[in-house]
Order: C-alpha cells, then sequence, then structure tokens
C-alpha cells in the first residue's frame, strides 16, 4: 500500500520535472533570435524533458502490474536521433546563411556541407 | 565451423540488438517471438550488408559503459546548465560562438560517438566535420572561453574514446 503510494508519488515528481523541462525548452524556442542558437534548446532540454514524462509512464505502467518495455525504446531512438537531427538542421543553416559563417578548418580545405561540385555552388 | 558462422551472421552484436529490439517491441518475452526476432536480426543485416562494409574491432565494452555512464550524468548537468542559460541569460549578452575542434580520432564510428556526444552535453552542437574528416565544427550556445570548451572536449570525451577504440 505505501509503496503503492510512494509510486504515485514518484511518478507525479517525474511528470513535473519533465514538462518543466519541455516547458524551458519551448520557452527558449520562442526567445531566441538566431537559427543556431535556437537549435541548442529543444536538443538537449527536450531529450530529459521527454525521458522523464517516459520514466513516469514506465513507473505508471509497473505500479498497474503490466510493465511495459516500448518506453525504453522510445528513449533510446530518441537519444540515438536527437543529434542526428540537430546536425541536420545545423548543416541547413549553414548553407542557408542563417548564422555566422563558421571559421575554416585548420588542416583540410573546406567543411563537407560546403564542399560541393562548381557547377552547383550558389552565385552570390 | 566459425567461417559458416562468419558467413551467416556478419555482425553478430547488429544481430543481437535486432533480435532484442524486436522482442521488446512486441512487449512478449516468449519463444516465438524471440525466434522471429533472430529471423530477423540475421536477414536485415544481409539485407544491408552494403552499407556496413566493415565491422569494428577491437571495442573495449567495460570502458564503453563507464562512458555511457559518464555522458548520462553529464545530459543531466548539461540539461539543468542550458534550461539556466535560457532562463536567465538575456539575448544581448548571449554569446554563441563556432569552435573547431581538431580530431585525432581515425574510425568513423568514433567520430560519430564523439559527434552525438558533443550534441547531448553541455551547450554544443556539432555542426561539421571537414571534407577529409580532421575537425570536427561545434556550435556553442554560450561561453567566454571558446578554448576552454574545445580542451574540455578533448580530454574528457575524445581522449577515452581513443582508448576504447584502440
Amino acid at each position: 500500500m505505501t509503496l503503492e503510494i510512494l509510486g504515485y508519488y514518484a511518478v507525479a515528481i517525474c511528470l513535473l520535472i519533465g514538462s518543466g523541462f519541455v516547458l524551458v525548452s519551448v520557452i527558449g524556442l520562442l526567445k531566441f533570435n538566431d537559427p543556431m542558437t535556437r537549435l541548442h534548446a529543444p536538443t538537449k532540454v527536450g531529450t530529459v524533458g521527454i525521458g522523464m514524462l517516459l520514466l513516469a509512464s514506465i513507473i505508471h505502467s509497473a505500479l498497474l502490474g503490466e510493465f511495459s518495455f516500448h518506453e525504453l525504446l522510445i528513449t533510446a531512438f530518441l537519444f540515438a536521433t536527437a543529434p542526428i537531427s540537430a546536425n541536420f538542421i545545423a548543416k541547413v543553416n549553414i548553407h542557408r546563411e542563417a548564422c555566422e559563417t563558421p571559421p575554416n578548418p585548420p588542416q583540410d580545405d573546406t567543411w563537407s556541407t560546403l564542399n560541393v561540385p562548381e557547377p552547383e555552388q550558389r552565385e552570390s | 565451423m566459425s567461417r559458416l558462422f562468419n558467413r551467416l551472421v556478419p555482425h553478430p552484436v547488429l544481430t543481437l540488438l535486432l533480435a532484442v529490439v524486436w522482442t521488446m517491441l512486441q512487449n512478449d518475452v516468449s519463444a516465438g517471438m524471440v525466434v522471429f526476432g533472430i529471423i530477423l536480426g540475421i536477414v536485415i543485416p544481409w539485407g544491408t550488408s552494403i552499407w556496413w562494409p566493415d565491422t569494428p574491432k577491437g571495442v573495449r565494452v567495460g570502458k564503453l559503459i563507464s562512458y555511457t555512464l559518464l555522458v548520462i550524468w553529464d545530459i543531466v548537468v548539461a540539461n539543468i546548465q542550458v534550461a539556466w542559460i535560457v532562463l536567465t541569460v538575456p539575448n544581448s549578452k548571449l554569446k554563441p560562438a563556432w569552435i573547431v575542434v581538431p580530431l585525432e580520432l581515425r574510425q568513423p564510428e568514433a567520430i560519430t560517438v564523439l559527434a552525438g556526444t558533443i550534441t547531448l552535453t553541455p551547450g554544443t552542437v556539432s555542426s561539421d566535420l571537414s571534407d577529409e574528416g580532421h575537425s570536427l565544427l561545434v556550435h556553442v550556445l554560450h561561453t567566454d572561453d571558446p578554448d576552454s570548451v574545445r580542451d574540455e572536449i578533448k580530454t574528457r570525451y575524445e581522449r577515452r574514446l581513443k582508448e576504447i577504440f584502440s
């Protein structure tokens, strides 16, 4: 009985922390005015926010006696894909010159995303 | 025998991972589902073998686990730091910066793990790789000293990854 009550408290705390982090990431998205800095808010704050919401879901289904693996899978997929989508958005920002031009690499010729064949380069 | 095993299962870890993920997706640990997962784990690496040219060798599993725990801890700390920056630093005082991290790692898998780690940890997003893979472009949300961020990435993550993928 007491364990069940403790469990529900844990669910409530996880939900609060998770939605708090999601709220902060939304505030970040709205507040920053440069596409690159705006990218920082959802990539990081979003992962822990959604992670905590999923943790709440795990505890809740365990309390009901129907333990489910799906939340663990969602967390794993989220942590594997969040950096990739962030990387793609960053590359689009570099291409559209929506941010400061990055410095040239010290050793190689250029960044791989800017390394396009001559005819395809944008006329500026 | 071992050659047959290698032909049948060119990527044992991938096969195991696919079988485990399939069983977890079904949410039901029964013999039939596990067998079906193993069949999928054998068929999918066959069908996609063109995109898996070589297998990473000599990964140190123990160090990989301690690295994972370190990164999870850093993600939690990073989230609190970034949340604090979002809430307290006004736009006019924000100091974003590009930093260039020269890479000593050479294996594509190791560079991928490093780039993913950088994106998930304190105020940094890895944006691009140079065309021959010798340096990594990283965007920092708010820093007074870009060089110290670069040194921290090199000592905290790259040094450990070099030990893991040696």
